[in-house]
């Protein structure tokens, strides 16, 4: 079996499953936002109507729950919603909340590593389709809508169809101007939008080894843009690493046997990777930096679980520091314990020097909730997962996905640039 | 279940022009529903009826896992979405909360409805009949669990211990 139907197979009792078996597996840890938690809320509120019991949760020690898309509070209904999910998680006794304004709190899937939520071999679900991100430590985590979570919350299972997976295999480093985020956008622009639908995406090689925890996470996380189940990577000593720094103990790492099946190979060399963007109005619809449209940019936006890790800051600062933003740049740290760490090393005072907007964090502009939001027409590069019309406010804006190296070179000229084309 | 076609005849529909995600606050059902397709189609809400089908090619549903895009689909009276395939969360989503019946078509299907006709949808024999056309279409069966959770009326009515 490879690493998802042993994942699969231990948390639903079984000794071995074959992708299209489905089962019902055990969770081991479920997250929800102010988005998802809201409608669980609602969900919950129509099963007391049908006399279904909602008086407890199955395990409240492994529930979590993040503040993110619409934080702080945009508006009244917003802050509505976050009040909905500070009296649940009062009332169910859940004491992992990541309340703003209270410490650390931050994107959802940055939180799930930051903090050290999930573990590999974990079965992982959330109220939101990024949850792919965190197979990126080894766990089978994947995004579900709220009745699903509801029902985990209630039963700490769900159902799932084991998924065929794609092994796609980078061989050797990515070279230095060339992020994990070029790699992905270069992988669905080959498989499409739809290319992963159904599956687990797995990457693996050397390429992978050598990259860091950080880099392997934006991988996991567009797995989603692909359509897949999950995205997922056997987890190594750096992924231990990881974890031990932010606090775990005790973690366990698990592989594919060595006669692991995959329904197809993809192989990547990585010397011969480039930085790539996605343009408008879909993330498959890829061009090398180098090829891309000449247009006159309006916006950077460098935010978001996909690009504003603290690897991700730090790439930015590298192209920032010393240089001056000819367009409109914000920054949104994905935490705030990234948002610390780029304070005390210094990373806020280049952003802030450069002319940067550095904002708190927030899915914000991502998804068009606030924060930046685009105009009519106005053209934005970002640093984020989708550009699919009206993704980022005006249904007539553009957004141009990239990693946060082309999207910090692109704020110093004002067009589609290539970090090594900058003067 | 017969009822009137909406066509939308392209691929990849995703879920930030089904709702868009300044509306994600939103938990209202019937204001979700004003709000239906409005990325795409902003005169969906006038002319959508109680009944109607919407019928689109591949990846229908594609982007966040938010239930507000079926939800908002399903408040609007659409009962079912037939498309050349779905994205998973939408599907499923679809199906576990029982708001609409998401059905996969072939392509002889998809080419031959228009807006505006009248069909009717039989999940018993798979088939579909095009009442202004007079043409009979196979949809592509639900799988086994897939096809047990429609019928118990979603997840949580469904008991999979009584298999």
């Amino acid at each position: 079996m490879n690493i998802v139907e042993k994942i699969l197979a231990r948390s639903s009792g079984k000794s071995k499953v074959s992708p299209d078996d489905v089962v019902f597996a055990k969770v081991d840890k479920v997250m929800m936002h102010d988005v998802s938690g809201p409608g669980v809320i609602k969900v919950f509120d129509k099963l007391k109507k049908q006399g279904i019991s909602v008086d407890k949760l199955w395990d409240s020690k492994k529930v979590w729950v993040a503040e993110d898309h619409f934080v702080p509070s945009a508006e009244k209904i917003s802050a509505e919603n976050i009040a909905k999910l500070s009296k649940f998680t009062k009332q169910y006794g859940i004491d992992k909340h990541f309340k703003y304004g209270m410490g650390q709190y931050g994107i959802c899937h940055t939180i799930s590593h930051e903090e050290a939520m999930v573990m590999p071999g974990d079965v992982y679900v959330g109220g939101d389709s990024h949850t792919n991100t965190t197979g990126a430590l080894g766990a089978f985590a994947c995004g579900l809508g709220h009745t699903d979570i509801a029902y985990v919350l209630l039963n700490g299972k769900i159902w799932f169809k084991v998924p065929e997976t794609f092994y796609f295999k980078l061989n050797g480093k990515l070279p230095d101007h060339v992020m994990a985020k070029d790699f992905i956008l270069k992988i669905i622009g080959d498989i499409g939008t739809d290319g992963g639908a159904y599956r687990t995406m797995q990457f693996g090689g050397s390429g992978i080894d050598e990259m860091s925890v950080q880099s392997r996470l934006t991988l996991c996380n567009m797995t989603t843009e692909a359509g897949a189940k999950n995205g997922i990577i056997e987890p190594d000593q750096k992924v231990v690493d990881y974890l031990t720094r932010r606090g775990a103990t005790n973690v366990n790492l698990i592989k594919g046997d060595d006669d692991a099946e995959y329904e197809k190979i993809f192989e990547y060399e990585g010397s011969e990777m480039e930085p790539i963007v996605a343009k408008p109005f879909s993330p498959e619809n890829i061009s090398i930096v180098r090829e891309a449209p000449s247009v006159e940019l309006d916006k950077c936006y460098i935010g978001s679980c996909t690009g504003a890790k603290y690897e991700d800051l730090e790439a930015a600062a590298r192209i920032l520091k010393g240089r001056k933003v000819k367009i409109r740049t914000e920054i949104l740290p994905a935490a705030i314990s990234i948002y610390q760490r780029a304070m005390e090393n210094g990373l806020l005072k280049i952003f802030l020097d450069a002319g940067v907007t550095v904002g708190p964090p927030t899915c914000g502009a991502c998804c068009g909730a606030h924060m930046g939001v685009l105009a009519k027409d106005e053209i934005c590069i970002s640093t984020t997962n989708r550009n699919f019309p009206g993704r980022m406010g005006h249904v007539e804006s553009q957004t141009y996905l990239s990693s946060p190296l082309v999207a910090a070179a692109s704020a110093v000229t004002g067009k589609i640039t290539d970090p090594r084309d900058l003067k | 279940m017969r009822g009137n076609v909406i066509k939308y005849a392209q691929d990849n529909i995703d879920t930030d022009v089904i709702i868009p995600g300044q509306y994600l606050k939103v938990h209202d059902y019937a204001e979700l529903a004003t709000h239906a397709m409005e990325g795409l189609d902003p005169n969906f809400h006038s002319k959508v009826k109680e009944g109607d089908f919407i019928l689109s090619g591949k990846n229908f549903g594609c982007g966040s896992s938010r239930e507000h895009a079926p939800i908002a689909l399903s408040h609007s009276g659409i009962k079912a979405v037939l498309a050349l395939s779905f994205a998973r969360i939408f599907y499923r989503n679809a199906v576990d909360g029982a708001f609409l019946l998401p059905i996969e078509i072939e392509q002889d299907a998809y080419d031959a409805i228009s807006e505006g006709d009248e069909i009717d949808i039989d999940i018993s024999t798979n088939e579909i009949r095009n009442m202004t056309k007079n043409k009979i279409y196979k949809m592509k069966p639900f799988s086994e669990i897939i096809g047990k959770i429609i019928s118990a009326g979603g997840l949580f009515k469904y008991k999979p211990d009584q298999d």
